[in-house]
């Protein structure tokens, strides 16, 4: 008989954000021959709306919907959650799902699972995956009874199967919301200086690095190569390097052709800034962090022996 | 202004992390425990806003073990008060219950503001911050980097992808999920913290009955994920292995020989 699927649709910007397809995908095999409603806000969601494979796509209207505020969006997805009889709720692991994924628990009364990558039906049950301990760790954890809502991580499952002709698209009147938030306006990156989405050669440092005195020397290798110095959440957390240079979830997706992961152990968010680097060499202490998951080559060492050798190497050469 | 930061323990990514015997959990036996390093974001945003406008903070844990030294921590700091809430709290991360419990405890504190860190690396069942709004009845931001407050109003950051951030008002009080502060955390000498220890006790409230409804999850099965693939490993001295990693981008034509 099949359970009915609510996906949190995202727009960023104006444009449909690519997770939005992903957690149709997902919802259609969770409804398991039941219902997919997609449903969002924004002139980004309702330009995309017809493109999404879902059997009701729901544009949530309303002058507290045009732009994004958790509030309005917690209330709206509630509500509809409820109108619907959702079972599972879908959202993505990012701002707004994070905002909107509580919320709708809170509102239906059931679980809440974060991080997910992966989930199936098990009888009435839901089983789901998730990335804990910074991806060190999956958790397979069982939902008695199936109702839930899920946070899942972007690009966790292809979006291909979400992409296609919508079976209804329908404007919505959203819920009120208690109208204790405002929207005030979106602040872009930086522009000028340098652009670490457009070089070929990026020399990435992280926590590994320990002072910003010690930058100087990833620096140095980072000339001595061709390339540009960018980085991992912590540092630019530190104020050791500005925001243009953040590689990961919240900073740039870059894919350059060398990407060389210093002192950097390969969260899921960096991750998801640097998988598709055309080659990937990673130096880190640890022989256990994620990323050399994701490197070509790897060396278990000391960034302090090995950078300031390889950058002697580099000009030895030159 | 009374800004409320709840800071939880959380195991210490750079140790190794062994699973227990039946795969449930962590083998919590010889586990280093750490403050949740968001928490530490949002205490340092909560003492930024100290500074600037003044403010009372409050740091607020579940004892869920050896939280005591994170509390005496962040008031060497600068936070005014520190309130453990003692109960039964397993290590490891049942939000819901310690949710139910914040909430229990923060409700009666008048707080304009509670700063929480957005995440923390074992949210299983949620983060935190959300849940202890949705408990509260509040408004909640997540995932904020900077925070200002103007008469009964919050400005934040809300970041997004690719270096997108929009900017909201949010009526207080509120519960702000923190990315990031300002500045990065500041340091308390240990010697000040040791000295706090033997001159200061710490608040202690008893959890509300009644809060343990847990987050409804079963964990079956907690084990390393399988790598598609795996970086090759260069061996050797740390001379060698430079020369290797050097001559492998040269093959490659990444650099120049």
């Amino acid at each position: 008989m099949g359970s009915t699927v609510l996906v949190v649709g995202e727009q960023l910007d104006g444009v449909l954000a690519d997770i939005t397809y992903e957690l149709v995908a997902l919802a259609r095999t969770l409804a398991d021959g039941g219902s997919v409603v997609a449903a969002g806000g924004g002139a980004g969601f309702e330009s995309a709306a017809g493109s999404i494979a879902a059997d009701r796509v729901c544009v949530l209207g309303g002058a507290q919907m045009a732009d994004y505020t958790p509030e309005a969006y917690g209330a709206a997805m509630g509500a509809l959650a409820t109108e619907c009889a959702a079972d599972l709720v879908l959202a993505a692991t990012s701002a707004v799902g994070l905002d909107t994924g509580a919320a709708v628990a809170a509102a239906l009364g059931v679980p809440l699972v974060s991080y997910v990558v992966g989930a199936t039906r098990e009888g009435g049950d839901l089983v789901t995956t998730s990335q804990l301990y910074g991806g060190k760790l999956l958790a397979e954890a069982e939902v008695a009874g199936g109702r839930a809502v899920l946070t899942v991580v972007p690009g966790s499952v292809s979006g291909e199967a979400g992409k296609g002709a919508a079976g209804a698209v329908e404007s919505v009147a959203a819920a009120a919301s208690p109208g204790r938030m405002a929207f005030r306006g979106m602040i872009r990156p930086e522009a000028g200086g340098v652009d670490i989405t457009k070089q070929e050669i990026l020399v990435s440092v992280g926590r590994g690095i320990e002072s910003q005195e010690n930058i100087e020397l990833v620096e140095e290798l980072a000339e001595a190569l061709g390339g540009t110095v960018s980085a991992s959440r912590p540092i630019i957390d530190s104020g050791w390097m500005p925001k243009v240079r953040q590689v990961g979830k919240s900073g740039l997706t870059v894919k350059p052709k060398l990407y060389l992961a210093v002192g950097i152990s390969g969260a899921p968010e960096h991750l998801q800034g640097m998988k598709d680097a055309e080659f990937i060499v990673a130096i880190n202490t640890d022989p256990n962090a994620p990323i050399f998951d994701v490197a070509d080559y790897g060396v278990c060492g000391d960034l302090f022996d090995v950078v300031p050798a390889l950058t002697e190497c580099a000009k030895a050469s030159a | 202004m009374h800004i409320v930061v709840p800071i939880k323990e959380v195991p210490d990514l750079v140790e190794e992390l062994e699973v227990n015997a039946d795969g449930s959990d962590l083998d919590r036996e010889y586990l280093k425990y750490k403050i949740n390093e968001w928490d530490e974001q949002a205490l340092e945003e909560a003492l930024c806003l100290k500074d600037e406008a003044g403010a009372t903070v409050t740091a607020v844990a579940v004892d869920t073990g050896d939280v005591d030294g994170y509390l005496y921590t962040a008031l060497a700091k600068g936070a005014d008060r520190a309130i453990k809430v003692t109960g039964s709290f397993a290590r490891g991360g049942d939000n819901h219950t310690v949710a139910a419990a914040l909430a229990g405890v923060i409700g009666g504190l008048g707080a304009d503001l509670v700063l929480g860190g957005v995440q923390a690396p074992d949210d299983l069942d949620g983060q935190l911050p959300v849940l202890l709004a949705a408990a509260l009845g509040l408004p909640c931001v997540s995932v904020v980097s900077g925070v200002s407050v103007d008469g009964g109003t919050a400005r934040v950051r809300q970041e997004y992808s690719g270096g997108l951030m929009a900017e909201l008002d949010v009526t207080l009080p509120a519960v702000i999920g923190v990315q990031a502060a300002r500045q990065a955390p500041r340091y308390a000498a240990v010697s000040k913290v040791r000295q706090l220890m033997k001159q200061v006790t710490l608040e202690e409230v008893a959890a509300p009955a009644g809060g343990g409804e847990g987050g409804g999850l079963r964990i079956r099965r907690l084990y390393r994920p399988e790598a598609a693939g795996h970086a090759e490993m260069i061996e050797g001295s740390a001379e060698e292995q430079a020369q290797r990693i050097f001559d492998i981008l040269a093959e490659r034509k990444l650099v120049r020989r």
